[in-house]
């Protein structure tokens, strides 16, 4: 079995709320000095059978479609796990 | 003859997704302005030769992913990005807006509202464009209330874009008073070059009756569109 983790983050220059949020709420219970938080989203793929070039290629596919919007997003493949 | 029925010929499509919630008021807003409206389904890859289509609000798919995101690939999708491409009318409202943004028959995207609260009031636009098959019954300028209700109605795109779109006179309604969900430049909707394309944020098809509706301010969305397609 193979494995493939995504992970998608807003891009910079994108506002997050959520992130905001999580930074207050950090401030709040008494951790000092977080200067940001940005919150995004991990997928974990396990796929069958051996993951050659050609599905990868297609799971780079799917997360530049799918998994992300690259308007507002960028996805990175942070492990792969042939 | 009357007008409705003069214009009665004419078939709108409203699509169901799973979590649509304005479809019913979308179809009913085609029969108050006179036409046909006609049911479509998500898993069904065949737009049933309508006229035209609207996208209604909703959570498509519980919102889950990205609003939209997984609504894009339904299989009436394909049908729909292809006839767009070649003309067909579609509007695209809340939940159909985030559709058409992820299908990228818009540009941009819309995120979570800046304040984090989801938004639900009757809210003043000002009409900017009347050149879009979904607004020529309105006038340039002309101000109208409808209800506003999202969680995820921040319009953004990059400079670039917002630039042309204004430029390009694609911007087809705006916020006043407030800006209720951090739009870049107040933008509640906006249409494709050719204008047959329209998302909208905001909810006309909850205002076209006195008895349900804080306004009818939202009928000419419906209406304008039946009298392009008699006229075509």
């Amino acid at each position: 079995m193979a494995r493939v983790v995504v992970d998608v983050m807003l891009k910079p220059e994108i506002l997050d709320p959520q992130g905001k949020a999580v930074e207050g709420a950090l401030g709040r219970l008494g951790l000092p000095g977080v200067t940001a938080v940005r919150q995004g989203k991990t997928f974990t793929l396990d796929l069958e059978g051996d993951l050659d070039e050609a599905l990868l290629a297609q799971v780079h596919e799917l997360a530049g479609s799918l998994l992300s919007n690259p308007v507002i997003e960028d996805y990175v493949i942070r492990e792969v796990i042939a | 003859m009357t007008a409705s029925s003069a214009v009665s010929g004419m078939r709108i499509g409203v699509v169901t997704f799973p979590g649509s919630l304005d479809d019913r008021d979308a179809a009913r807003a085609v029969r108050v302005a006179g036409g046909e409206a006609v049911a479509l389904w998500h898993g069904d890859a065949d737009l049933h030769g309508v006229d035209a289509v609207v996208l209604p609000g909703g959570f498509s798919y519980g919102d889950y992913l990205r609003c939209g995101a997984i609504a894009r690939f339904a299989p009436v999708m394909g049908e729909l990005v292809a006839a767009a491409a070649s003309g067909l009318p579609v509007l695209g409202i809340c939940n159909g807006f985030q559709i058409l943004c992820e299908s990228h028959l818009l540009p941009g995207a819309l995120v979570r509202n800046d304040h984090l609260h989801f938004v639900c009031r009757d809210q003043r636009l000002r009409i900017e464009s009347t050149s879009t098959a979904w607004t020529s019954a309105y006038e340039v300028g002309q101000e109208i209330v409808v209800p506003l209700k999202n969680g995820e109605g921040g319009y953004v795109a990059d400079e670039a874009t917002l630039d042309r779109l204004e430029g390009e006179g694609r911007v087809v309604a705006r916020y006043l008073d407030v800006n209720p969900n951090g739009s870049r430049r107040d933008i509640a909707g906006i249409a494709n070059e050719r204008g047959n394309v329209v998302g909208l944020m905001p909810h006309p098809e909850h205002a076209v009756e006195a008895l349900t509706g804080p306004t009818t301010d939202g009928l000419p969305f419906f209406t304008s569109i039946l009298k392009g397609l008699v006229e075509a």
